[in-house]
Protein backbone atom coordinates (compact mmCIF):
# COMPACT_ATOMS: atom_id res chain seq x y z
CA UNK A 1 0.00 0.00 0.00
CA UNK A 2 1.51 3.01 -1.22
CA UNK A 3 1.84 6.10 1.75
CA UNK A 4 -0.64 8.42 -0.60
CA UNK A 5 -2.37 7.51 -3.49
CA UNK A 6 -3.44 10.22 -6.62
CA UNK A 7 -6.49 10.26 -8.78
CA UNK A 8 -4.78 12.06 -11.96
CA UNK A 9 -7.57 10.57 -14.61
CA UNK A 10 -8.79 12.76 -17.28
CA UNK A 11 -6.69 15.67 -16.39
CA UNK A 12 -5.17 17.56 -19.07
CA UNK A 13 -1.65 18.71 -19.08
CA UNK A 14 0.39 19.41 -16.84
CA UNK A 15 -2.00 19.16 -13.99
CA UNK A 16 -0.82 15.11 -13.27
CA UNK A 17 2.73 16.55 -13.48
CA UNK A 18 1.55 19.46 -11.33
CA UNK A 19 0.01 16.98 -8.82
CA UNK A 20 2.99 14.52 -8.44
CA UNK A 21 5.45 17.77 -7.92
CA UNK A 22 3.43 18.95 -5.47
CA UNK A 23 2.94 15.70 -3.39
CA UNK A 24 6.79 14.22 -3.99
CA UNK A 25 7.85 18.05 -2.87
CA UNK A 26 5.68 17.72 0.67
CA UNK A 27 6.39 14.01 1.32
CA UNK A 28 11.00 14.02 0.35
CA UNK A 29 10.52 10.38 0.37
CA UNK A 30 8.12 7.65 0.64
CA UNK A 31 5.85 6.03 -2.02
CA UNK A 32 3.41 7.42 -4.25
CA UNK A 33 1.18 5.36 -6.34
CA UNK A 34 0.10 7.66 -9.43
CA UNK A 35 -3.07 6.85 -11.52
CA UNK A 36 -3.47 8.31 -15.05
CA UNK A 37 -5.57 7.37 -18.01
CA UNK A 38 -3.45 8.30 -21.19
CA UNK A 39 0.17 7.69 -22.33
CA UNK A 40 1.41 10.77 -22.41
CA UNK A 41 -0.14 11.47 -18.80
CA UNK A 42 2.23 8.30 -17.92
CA UNK A 43 5.32 9.18 -19.61
CA UNK A 44 5.00 13.11 -18.22
CA UNK A 45 5.05 11.14 -14.76
CA UNK A 46 7.70 9.00 -14.89
CA UNK A 47 9.65 11.97 -16.53
CA UNK A 48 8.97 14.30 -13.48
CA UNK A 49 9.81 10.97 -11.30
CA UNK A 50 12.93 10.58 -12.10
CA UNK A 51 13.78 14.69 -12.15
CA UNK A 52 13.16 14.30 -8.78
CA UNK A 53 14.92 11.11 -7.97
CA UNK A 54 12.23 9.18 -7.83
CA UNK A 55 11.95 5.20 -9.20
CA UNK A 56 9.21 3.40 -10.49
CA UNK A 57 9.07 0.32 -8.40
CA UNK A 58 5.72 -1.36 -10.13
CA UNK A 59 3.32 -0.41 -13.13
CA UNK A 60 0.13 -1.49 -14.03
CA UNK A 61 -1.85 -1.36 -17.02
CA UNK A 62 -5.66 -1.69 -17.24
CA UNK A 63 -8.79 -0.65 -19.25
CA UNK A 64 -8.74 2.12 -17.35
CA UNK A 65 -4.90 2.89 -17.51
CA UNK A 66 -2.20 3.65 -16.02
CA UNK A 67 -1.04 2.20 -12.07
CA UNK A 68 2.35 3.78 -11.33
CA UNK A 69 4.10 2.97 -7.98
CA UNK A 70 6.73 5.79 -7.20
CA UNK A 71 9.35 5.39 -4.26
CA UNK A 72 12.43 6.83 -2.95
CA UNK B 1 10.58 5.42 -21.98
CA UNK B 2 10.10 1.73 -22.23
CA UNK B 3 9.27 1.02 -25.31
CA UNK B 4 9.01 4.41 -27.30
CA UNK B 5 12.17 5.75 -28.57
CA UNK B 6 10.43 8.84 -29.78
CA UNK B 7 9.66 9.86 -26.16
CA UNK B 8 13.06 9.71 -25.33
CA UNK B 9 15.20 13.32 -25.44
CA UNK B 10 16.74 12.32 -28.60
CA UNK B 11 13.50 11.01 -29.73
CA UNK B 12 12.08 14.56 -29.25
CA UNK B 13 15.37 16.28 -30.98
CA UNK B 14 14.69 14.11 -33.72
CA UNK B 15 10.73 15.45 -34.57
CA UNK B 16 11.86 18.69 -33.77
CA UNK B 17 14.55 18.07 -36.26
CA UNK B 18 12.05 16.27 -39.17
CA UNK B 19 9.94 19.65 -39.10
CA UNK B 20 12.39 22.13 -39.12
CA UNK B 21 13.78 19.84 -42.03
CA UNK B 22 10.05 19.23 -43.74
CA UNK B 23 9.03 22.89 -43.02
CA UNK B 24 11.26 24.63 -45.43
CA UNK B 25 10.91 22.22 -48.16
CA UNK B 26 7.20 22.28 -48.24
CA UNK B 27 8.11 26.31 -49.01
CA UNK B 28 10.96 24.98 -51.49
CA UNK B 29 7.68 23.00 -52.91
CA UNK B 30 5.33 25.68 -53.40
CA UNK B 31 3.85 26.30 -49.64
CA UNK B 32 4.01 30.25 -48.73
CA UNK B 33 7.21 31.72 -47.49
CA UNK B 34 8.37 31.15 -44.16
CA UNK B 35 4.49 29.28 -43.75
CA UNK B 36 6.02 25.67 -44.54
CA UNK B 37 3.73 24.70 -41.93
CA UNK B 38 1.34 27.22 -39.76
CA UNK B 39 -1.39 25.70 -38.33
CA UNK B 40 -3.52 28.79 -37.36
CA UNK B 41 -2.57 29.94 -40.59
CA UNK B 42 -3.07 26.61 -42.58
CA UNK B 43 -6.90 25.95 -40.80
CA UNK B 44 -7.46 29.59 -41.63
CA UNK B 45 -7.13 28.72 -44.96
CA UNK B 46 -9.26 25.49 -44.76
CA UNK B 47 -12.33 28.18 -43.21
CA UNK B 48 -11.74 29.84 -46.46
CA UNK B 49 -11.51 26.99 -48.55
CA UNK B 50 -15.07 26.32 -47.26
CA UNK B 51 -16.52 29.45 -47.45
CA UNK B 52 -16.92 30.27 -43.79
CA UNK B 53 -14.79 33.83 -44.51
CA UNK B 54 -14.33 34.91 -47.93
CA UNK B 55 -10.90 36.98 -47.92
CA UNK B 56 -9.79 35.72 -51.32
CA UNK B 57 -6.23 35.37 -50.24
CA UNK B 58 -6.51 32.49 -47.85
CA UNK B 59 -8.44 30.28 -48.85
CA UNK B 60 -7.31 26.46 -49.29
CA UNK B 61 -8.47 23.61 -47.92
CA UNK B 62 -4.47 22.39 -46.82
CA UNK B 63 -3.97 18.65 -46.90
CA UNK B 64 -1.30 18.96 -44.16
CA UNK B 65 -3.56 19.69 -41.56
CA UNK B 66 -5.86 16.84 -42.82
CA UNK B 67 -2.53 14.89 -42.49
CA UNK B 68 -1.66 15.76 -39.05
CA UNK B 69 -5.25 14.53 -37.13
CA UNK B 70 -5.20 11.47 -40.01
CA UNK B 71 -1.41 10.69 -39.24
CA UNK B 72 -1.59 10.83 -35.71
CA UNK B 73 -5.08 8.96 -35.91
CA UNK B 74 -3.37 6.11 -37.67
CA UNK B 75 -0.32 6.03 -35.36
CA UNK B 76 -2.45 5.93 -32.23
CA UNK B 77 -4.49 3.12 -33.35
CA UNK B 78 -1.29 1.50 -34.62
CA UNK B 79 0.30 1.61 -30.97
CA UNK B 80 -3.07 0.77 -28.73
CA UNK B 81 -2.80 4.42 -27.95
CA UNK B 82 -6.25 5.59 -29.22
CA UNK B 83 -8.64 6.41 -26.36
CA UNK B 84 -11.48 8.01 -27.17
CA UNK B 85 -11.83 10.32 -24.53
CA UNK B 86 -13.60 14.21 -23.60
CA UNK B 87 -16.20 16.14 -21.67
CA UNK B 88 -13.67 18.86 -19.81
CA UNK B 89 -15.70 22.35 -20.24
CA UNK B 90 -16.45 21.48 -24.19
CA UNK B 91 -17.77 25.49 -24.52
CA UNK B 92 -14.21 26.92 -22.52
CA UNK B 93 -12.00 25.05 -24.76
CA UNK B 94 -14.02 26.38 -28.01
CA UNK B 95 -13.89 29.66 -27.27
CA UNK B 96 -10.45 29.29 -25.83
CA UNK B 97 -9.59 28.04 -29.28
CA UNK B 98 -11.63 31.13 -30.80
CA UNK B 99 -9.50 33.44 -28.66
CA UNK B 100 -6.15 31.34 -29.58
CA UNK B 101 -6.89 31.82 -33.62
CA UNK B 102 -7.51 35.69 -33.39
CA UNK B 103 -4.51 35.77 -31.00
CA UNK B 104 -2.75 34.45 -33.56
CA UNK B 105 -3.85 36.09 -36.49
CA UNK B 106 -3.11 39.27 -35.26
CA UNK B 107 0.47 37.97 -34.90
CA UNK B 108 0.14 36.30 -38.23
CA UNK B 109 1.29 32.57 -37.20
CA UNK B 110 1.10 29.97 -34.66
CA UNK B 111 4.04 29.07 -32.32
CA UNK B 112 5.39 26.59 -35.29
CA UNK B 113 5.45 29.43 -37.64
CA UNK B 114 6.40 31.91 -35.20
CA UNK B 115 9.40 29.23 -34.86
CA UNK B 116 10.17 29.62 -39.10
CA UNK B 117 10.08 32.94 -39.70
CA UNK B 118 12.51 33.59 -36.93
CA UNK B 119 14.48 30.72 -38.86
CA UNK B 120 13.50 32.64 -42.44
CA UNK B 121 15.37 35.98 -40.40
CA UNK B 122 11.95 37.21 -39.55
CA UNK B 123 12.95 39.66 -36.63
CA UNK B 124 9.06 40.40 -35.84
CA UNK B 125 8.81 36.55 -34.85
CA UNK B 126 11.16 37.48 -31.37
CA UNK B 127 7.94 39.84 -30.67
CA UNK B 128 5.57 36.86 -31.23
CA UNK B 129 7.86 34.43 -29.69
CA UNK B 130 8.06 36.56 -26.07
CA UNK B 131 4.46 37.19 -26.41
CA UNK B 132 3.55 33.26 -26.70
CA UNK B 133 6.03 33.05 -23.93
CA UNK B 134 4.92 35.38 -21.46
CA UNK B 135 0.85 34.02 -22.31
CA UNK B 136 1.90 30.67 -21.27
CA UNK B 137 3.71 32.11 -18.52
CA UNK B 138 0.29 33.61 -17.34
CA UNK B 139 -0.70 30.50 -17.46
CA UNK B 140 1.56 28.46 -15.18
CA UNK B 141 0.50 31.11 -12.51
CA UNK B 142 -3.18 30.17 -13.34
CA UNK B 143 -2.16 26.18 -13.33
CA UNK B 144 0.04 27.26 -10.03
CA UNK B 145 -3.52 28.78 -8.60
CA UNK B 146 -5.24 25.53 -9.02
CA UNK B 147 -6.91 26.49 -12.65
CA UNK B 148 -8.27 23.18 -13.85
CA UNK B 149 -11.01 22.05 -16.59
CA UNK B 150 -12.16 19.43 -14.63
CA UNK B 151 -11.43 15.90 -15.82
CA UNK B 152 -12.23 14.91 -18.89
CA UNK B 153 -14.45 10.80 -19.14
CA UNK B 154 -13.89 8.20 -21.45
CA UNK B 155 -15.96 8.54 -24.41
CA UNK B 156 -17.32 5.91 -27.44
CA UNK B 157 -15.29 4.57 -30.25
CA UNK B 158 -17.41 6.57 -32.33
CA UNK B 159 -17.54 9.76 -30.71
CA UNK B 160 -13.45 9.94 -30.67
CA UNK B 161 -13.73 9.10 -34.56
CA UNK B 162 -15.76 11.42 -35.35
CA UNK B 163 -13.01 14.31 -35.85
CA UNK B 164 -10.83 11.77 -37.96
CA UNK B 165 -13.57 10.98 -40.09
CA UNK B 166 -14.53 14.57 -40.52
CA UNK B 167 -10.80 15.07 -41.71
CA UNK B 168 -10.93 12.09 -43.95
CA UNK B 169 -14.34 13.76 -45.51
CA UNK B 170 -12.24 16.95 -45.96
CA UNK B 171 -9.85 15.46 -47.80
CA UNK B 172 -12.41 13.51 -50.28
CA UNK B 173 -13.78 16.82 -50.91
CA UNK B 174 -10.11 18.00 -51.94
CA UNK B 175 -9.94 15.50 -54.23
CA UNK B 176 -13.39 15.58 -55.60
CA UNK B 177 -13.28 19.25 -56.31
CA UNK B 178 -9.55 19.61 -57.20
CA UNK B 179 -8.14 23.56 -58.39
CA UNK B 180 -9.19 24.70 -61.80
CA UNK B 181 -6.45 27.02 -63.33
CA UNK B 182 -7.65 30.36 -63.14
CA UNK B 183 -10.34 29.45 -60.82
CA UNK B 184 -11.40 31.15 -58.04
CA UNK B 185 -14.08 27.80 -57.37
CA UNK B 186 -14.16 24.19 -57.50
CA UNK B 187 -17.54 22.49 -56.81
CA UNK B 188 -18.58 23.95 -53.13
CA UNK B 189 -14.38 24.40 -52.74
CA UNK B 190 -12.93 28.26 -52.81
CA UNK B 191 -9.30 28.03 -53.84
CA UNK B 192 -7.36 31.93 -54.08
CA UNK B 193 -5.97 33.04 -57.18
CA UNK B 194 -3.12 34.96 -55.59
CA UNK B 195 -1.83 35.50 -52.23
CA UNK B 196 -0.62 32.87 -49.58
CA UNK B 197 -3.71 30.57 -50.50
CA UNK B 198 -2.63 30.03 -53.90
CA UNK B 199 0.36 29.01 -52.71
CA UNK B 200 0.41 25.51 -52.44
CA UNK B 201 2.95 22.52 -52.51
CA UNK B 202 1.55 19.26 -55.03
CA UNK B 203 -1.37 17.45 -52.69
CA UNK B 204 0.50 13.95 -52.61
CA UNK B 205 3.35 16.04 -50.89
CA UNK B 206 1.53 18.40 -48.90
CA UNK B 207 -0.76 14.99 -47.39
CA UNK B 208 2.28 13.19 -46.88
CA UNK B 209 4.26 15.41 -44.94
CA UNK B 210 1.31 16.04 -43.10
CA UNK B 211 0.70 12.34 -42.49
CA UNK B 212 4.35 11.46 -41.62
CA UNK B 213 4.81 14.75 -38.78
CA UNK B 214 1.01 13.29 -37.70
CA UNK B 215 2.55 10.23 -36.83
CA UNK B 216 5.95 11.60 -35.47
CA UNK B 217 4.09 14.26 -33.13
CA UNK B 218 1.91 11.86 -31.76
CA UNK B 219 4.37 9.26 -30.91
CA UNK B 220 6.84 11.66 -29.25
CA UNK B 221 3.89 14.37 -28.16
CA UNK B 222 5.41 17.18 -29.41
CA UNK B 223 4.40 20.49 -28.63
CA UNK B 224 5.45 23.89 -29.08
CA UNK B 225 3.34 25.43 -25.91
CA UNK B 226 3.83 22.62 -23.74
CA UNK B 227 7.81 23.15 -24.37
CA UNK B 228 7.75 26.55 -22.98
CA UNK B 229 5.54 25.75 -20.36
CA UNK B 230 7.31 23.07 -19.15
CA UNK B 231 10.25 25.11 -18.80
CA UNK B 232 8.79 27.49 -17.06
CA UNK B 233 6.72 25.02 -14.50
CA UNK B 234 9.38 22.43 -14.02
CA UNK B 235 12.70 23.70 -15.54
CA UNK B 236 12.04 21.11 -17.27
CA UNK B 237 14.02 20.92 -21.13
CA UNK B 238 12.32 18.01 -22.51
CA UNK B 239 9.98 19.13 -25.34
CA UNK B 240 12.01 22.75 -25.34
CA UNK B 241 14.44 20.81 -26.62
CA UNK B 242 12.44 19.70 -29.77
CA UNK B 243 11.38 23.01 -30.16
CA UNK B 244 15.31 24.49 -30.66
CA UNK B 245 15.77 21.80 -32.81
CA UNK B 246 13.37 22.77 -35.13
CA UNK B 247 14.45 26.23 -35.34
CA UNK B 248 18.03 24.89 -35.66
CA UNK B 249 17.87 22.77 -38.98
CA UNK B 250 15.29 24.72 -40.41
CA UNK B 251 17.21 27.92 -39.94
CA UNK B 252 20.19 25.77 -42.05
CA UNK B 253 18.01 24.55 -44.42
CA UNK B 254 16.78 27.81 -45.25
CA UNK B 255 20.20 28.60 -45.42
CA UNK B 256 21.25 26.02 -48.00
CA UNK B 257 17.59 26.64 -50.01
CA UNK B 258 18.36 30.33 -50.37
CA UNK B 259 15.13 31.25 -47.68
CA UNK B 260 17.01 33.32 -45.48
CA UNK B 261 16.64 36.74 -45.46
CA UNK B 262 17.42 38.40 -41.68
CA UNK B 263 15.13 41.56 -40.81
CA UNK B 264 12.27 43.16 -39.83
CA UNK B 265 10.72 44.56 -42.89
CA UNK B 266 8.64 43.56 -45.67
CA UNK B 267 8.96 40.09 -44.39
CA UNK B 268 6.64 37.83 -45.92
CA UNK B 269 3.14 37.53 -44.53
CA UNK B 270 4.11 39.38 -41.38
CA UNK B 271 4.20 43.08 -40.17
CA UNK B 272 6.23 44.96 -37.98
CA UNK B 273 3.57 46.59 -35.46
CA UNK B 274 5.82 45.59 -32.45
CA UNK B 275 3.49 46.06 -30.08
CA UNK B 276 0.96 43.96 -31.51
CA UNK B 277 3.04 40.95 -32.63
CA UNK B 278 3.59 40.55 -28.61
CA UNK B 279 -0.17 41.35 -27.40
CA UNK B 280 -1.44 38.86 -30.35
CA UNK B 281 0.94 36.13 -29.55
CA UNK B 282 0.48 36.59 -25.81
CA UNK B 283 -3.18 36.04 -26.12
CA UNK B 284 -2.77 32.72 -27.78
CA UNK B 285 -0.33 31.55 -25.72
CA UNK B 286 -2.45 32.12 -22.82
CA UNK B 287 -5.43 30.23 -24.62
CA UNK B 288 -3.04 27.49 -25.91
CA UNK B 289 -1.93 27.03 -22.10
CA UNK B 290 -5.26 27.19 -20.66
CA UNK B 291 -6.53 24.22 -23.02
CA UNK B 292 -3.58 22.17 -22.79
CA UNK B 293 -1.47 22.27 -25.84
CA UNK B 294 -0.39 24.01 -28.95
CA UNK B 295 -2.72 24.53 -31.80
CA UNK B 296 -0.52 21.21 -33.37
CA UNK B 297 -0.71 19.19 -30.22
CA UNK B 298 -4.62 20.05 -29.93
CA UNK B 299 -4.73 18.17 -34.01
CA UNK B 300 -2.51 15.26 -32.82
CA UNK B 301 -4.57 14.74 -29.74
CA UNK B 302 -7.72 15.29 -31.71
CA UNK B 303 -6.41 12.32 -33.78
CA UNK B 304 -6.03 10.26 -30.64
CA UNK B 305 -9.57 10.18 -30.19
CA UNK B 306 -9.54 13.45 -27.81
CA UNK B 307 -12.84 15.16 -28.04
CA UNK B 308 -11.66 18.41 -25.88
CA UNK B 309 -8.42 18.95 -28.33
CA UNK B 310 -11.29 18.48 -31.27
CA UNK B 311 -13.80 20.76 -30.01
CA UNK B 312 -10.23 23.34 -29.64
CA UNK B 313 -9.81 23.10 -33.13
CA UNK B 314 -12.87 23.57 -34.22
CA UNK B 315 -13.09 26.58 -32.18
CA UNK B 316 -9.89 27.81 -34.08
CA UNK B 317 -11.54 27.31 -37.51
CA UNK B 318 -14.51 29.25 -36.62
CA UNK B 319 -12.09 31.70 -35.08
CA UNK B 320 -10.44 32.15 -38.09
CA UNK B 321 -13.76 32.68 -39.56
CA UNK B 322 -14.22 35.12 -37.21
CA UNK B 323 -11.22 37.24 -37.62
CA UNK B 324 -11.49 37.40 -41.70
CA UNK B 325 -15.37 38.20 -41.21
CA UNK B 326 -14.54 40.93 -38.55
CA UNK B 327 -11.77 42.47 -39.66
CA UNK B 328 -9.80 41.05 -36.68
CA UNK B 329 -7.06 39.35 -38.44
CA UNK B 330 -3.86 41.76 -39.39
CA UNK B 331 -2.55 41.61 -42.78
CA UNK B 332 1.47 42.62 -44.03
CA UNK B 333 0.32 46.22 -43.88
CA UNK B 334 -0.39 45.67 -40.06
CA UNK B 335 -3.23 44.77 -37.98
CA UNK B 336 -6.87 44.53 -38.91
CA UNK B 337 -9.45 47.56 -38.51
CA UNK B 338 -10.83 45.65 -34.95
CA UNK B 339 -7.50 44.12 -34.34
CA UNK B 340 -7.00 46.18 -30.86
CA UNK B 341 -10.53 45.75 -29.68
CA UNK B 342 -9.88 42.01 -30.64
CA UNK B 343 -6.72 41.47 -28.36
CA UNK B 344 -8.56 43.00 -25.51
CA UNK B 345 -11.82 40.95 -25.75
CA UNK B 346 -10.00 37.69 -26.32
CA UNK B 347 -7.62 38.31 -23.30
CA UNK B 348 -10.86 39.09 -21.46
CA UNK B 349 -12.05 35.84 -22.33
CA UNK B 350 -9.09 34.00 -21.58
CA UNK B 351 -8.71 36.03 -18.14
CA UNK B 352 -12.13 34.99 -17.49
CA UNK B 353 -11.80 31.17 -17.92
CA UNK B 354 -8.73 31.33 -16.06
CA UNK B 355 -9.95 33.09 -13.16
CA UNK B 356 -13.21 31.34 -12.92
CA UNK B 357 -11.82 27.81 -12.75
CA UNK B 358 -9.19 28.26 -9.82
CA UNK B 359 -10.44 25.22 -8.00
CA UNK B 360 -7.76 25.96 -4.80
CA UNK B 361 -8.91 29.79 -4.52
Amino acid sequence: MADKTLDARGLSCPQPVLLLMENMKKMGRGSIEVVVDTITSRENVVRAAAMEGWKVSQEEESDQGYKILLEK
Amino acid sequence: MKGNFFSTRWGIVGVGASIGLLAPLLQKLGNPANMGICVACMERDIAGSLGFHRAAVVQYLRPEILGFVLGAFLSALAFREFRPRGGSAPVARFLLGVCAMVGALVFLGCPWRALLRLAGGDGNAILGLAGLATGIWIGTLFFKGGYSLGRSNAQSVSVGLLLPILMGGLLLLRIIYPPVEGQPSSGILFYSLQGPGAAKAPLLISLGAGLLIGILAQRSRFCTMGGIRDLILFRQWHLFSGMIALVVVAWVVNLILGQFHPGFEKQPVAHSQHFWNFAGMMVAGLAFALAGGCPGRQLFMAGEGDNDAGIFVLGMIVGAAVAHNFGLASSPQGIGAHGITAVVLALAACLFIGFTNLKKA
